[in-house]
């Protein structure tokens, strides 16, 4: 186990997003043009980072039968520094995700990360894998974003690139376009691993 | 197929149908219809419904090279697909409309679920959802005059649908309190003359879709499949029998029982879905008293989309919802085995 592998999991190897199928909920519903993906996936990421950090300085005296609602007290005060600091320096991003920044509390990459890995692991480790996750979510969300921004709205953070006649597929900055793109990128990913194992 | 002898599981039964022979009858006995919508819409059709099918085998035959399977674009499979999809988008669409549509229905519809036969949705279906979802202003504009004229000397075809007048008639009586009075007035003229419009109904000689409007020469179609027995009669007429009852009931703006359930069987997409989408082989169900569950419940959700929904035709939603229910229908339908007896 080494420092460099925690941190580079997270970005293919067991990708919150496509590997391990955590975190679908913001990966769906925010993922509608780059800008929120990003704005999500820091957040998220920031959340992620001190909540591994935290729970793995205390891990030895959280008794195990109630470590969830520890973890979650934990996550919670994260995302409430989050929820107001967004609210206070960037109004509009905060408006934009609206219901899912609270919700970064019932993120299961957080707390999968928690209970998984921090709630076991050393603090260094910890910090390492919280911010290789972080990056990893971030990554999933932008890249899902930049395919239903670019196809559902023309843009690419909010710059339009696709020239005067292109008319937007809407389907992709509606829910199901969600669905559809993470489906396609989940069995992209599950193709490329299957040909790399032949 | 070319073997004397091959093995298979049970049921031993042999038949001098198969999948190419089905699907080109189906093709054929659209035919009607599409030379309906030449006559009425214009040579646009024709090359509305030329591209559909093209995409569409394009995009399978590329599919098939690409994961180097079998090339099944013989089949005719493909070829149905597009001629649908296409049956389902205004004759004036850009042309990119009928391409896009029918590789999504190839392409996510169809292929990744694995192929002819396993695809839980009406492919042309899902194609048909996908382009109203995306561009809603190319799908549901009915345009008044087709470019060209039409051979049938036709030069202006009415610009709303039929069911659209409906909606924004009755729409207009549940809010008059809100309304001036000749609109109200107009709304109620609109309603009452619902009836005068039986014969353009019937014939297909009003706007809409490009294959769904003429009830005369789909139900031609529709009578060779039924005498091939490539489909059965229980689908069709379980549907429409619910839609007409539905509507009958609630469809009137005079209290219960003052609709009008011959305008609602003749409007809309509702022939076109009920003998040609809903009975699609592979997702309808397989039991007998299924189907008619199937037709029932593809009837109460078009009746209730037509009626209270966004939209002022629900038969494309409608036969999609329920053919995710087919498994489920088929399932709990199951017929009982020959003398079994049922346990305590």
């Amino acid at each position: 186990m080494s420092l460099f592998k925690e941190f580079f999991k997270g970005f293919y190897d067991e990708n919150p997003v496509f590997r391990l199928a955590l975190g679908l909920c913001p990966a769906l519903a925010v993922s509608n043009s780059v800008q929120n993906a990003v704005g999500m996936g820091a957040a998220a990421t920031f959340v992620l980072l001190c909540s591994n950090f935290i729970v793995s300085l205390i891990r030895k005296g959280v008794p195990k039968k109630i470590r969830i609602p520890i973890y979650i007290v934990v996550i919670a005060t994260f995302v409430t520094i989050v929820d107001l600091a967004m609210a206070g320096f960037a109004p509009d991003l905060h408006k934009s995700l609206g219901i899912f920044v609270p919700l970064i509390v019932v993120n299961c990459v957080i707390l999968g990360r928690a209970e998984a890995f921090a709630g076991k692991n050393n603090v260094l480790y910890s910090l390492f894998d919280g911010l290789g996750m972080g990056i990893g979510f971030t990554l999933a969300l932008t890249v899902v974003g930049v395919v239903r921004e670019l196809l559902g709205d023309g843009k690419l953070w909010g710059i339009p690139i696709m020239g005067a006649n292109f008319e937007p597929v809407l389907l992709f900055i509606l829910p199901p376009g969600a669905f559809l793109t993470l489906g396609l990128f989940l069995g992209l990913f599950n193709w490329i691993d299957s040909r790399m194992k032949k | 197929m070319e073997n004397k002898l091959f093995v298979s599981s049970s049921p031993h039964i042999t038949d001098k149908e198969s999948i190419p022979k089905i699907m080109y009858g189906v093709t054929l006995s659209l035919v009607p219809a599409f030379i309906g919508a030449i006559y009425f819409f214009g040579i646009q059709s024709l090359w509305v419904v030329l591209v559909g099918v093209l995409s569409a085998v394009a995009t399978e035959g590329v599919i098939q090279k690409l994961m180097k399977k079998p090339i099944t674009i013989t089949d005719g499979s493909a070829i149905l697909t597009g001629v649908l999809l296409a049956f389902n988008v205004p004759a004036e669409v850009p042309l990119w409309i009928p391409a896009v549509g029918s590789m999504f229905a190839i392409a996510v519809g169809k292929i990744p679920f694995g192929g002819l036969g396993y695809n839980p949705m009406n492919p042309a279906l899902l194609g048909r959802a996908f382009l109203l979802a995306s561009w809603p202003t190319h799908m549901t504009i009915f345009k008044t005059a087709p470019t060209g004229g039409t051979l049938s000397g036709i030069d202006a075809i009415t610009n709303a649908t039929p069911l659209n007048v409906y909606r924004q008639a009755k729409d207009a009586i549940a809010n008059q309190a809100t309304l001036p009075a000749e609109n109200v007035q107009e709304a109620y003229n609109a309603m009452s003359q619902l009836s005068d419009s039986y014969w353009n109904l019937f014939t297909g000689k009003i706007g809409g879709c490009l294959g769904e409007t003429s009830v005369l020469l789909l139900l031609i179609g529709a009578v060779y499949l039924i005498y091939k027995r490539y489909i059965s009669l229980k689908i069709p007429l379980s549907y429409i029998v619910t839609v007409a009852l539905l509507t009958w009931i609630f469809g009137g703006t005079e209290g219960l029982f003052s609709g009008d359930p011959i305008f609602h069987v003749l409007s809309g997409g509702l022939m076109l879905g009920a003998f040609y989408m809903a009975t699609d082989m592979v997702t309808s169900p397989v039991t007998y008293k299924g189907r008619i569950y199937f037709g029932i419940g593809c009837g109460i959700l078009t009746v209730v989309i037509r009626l209270v929904g966004g939209y002022p035709e629900g038969v494309s939603y409608s036969i999609l919802l329920m053919n995710l229910t087919v498994p489920l229908i088929d399932r709990y339908t199951k017929p009982k085995i020959f003398g079994e007896v049922k346990q305590k």
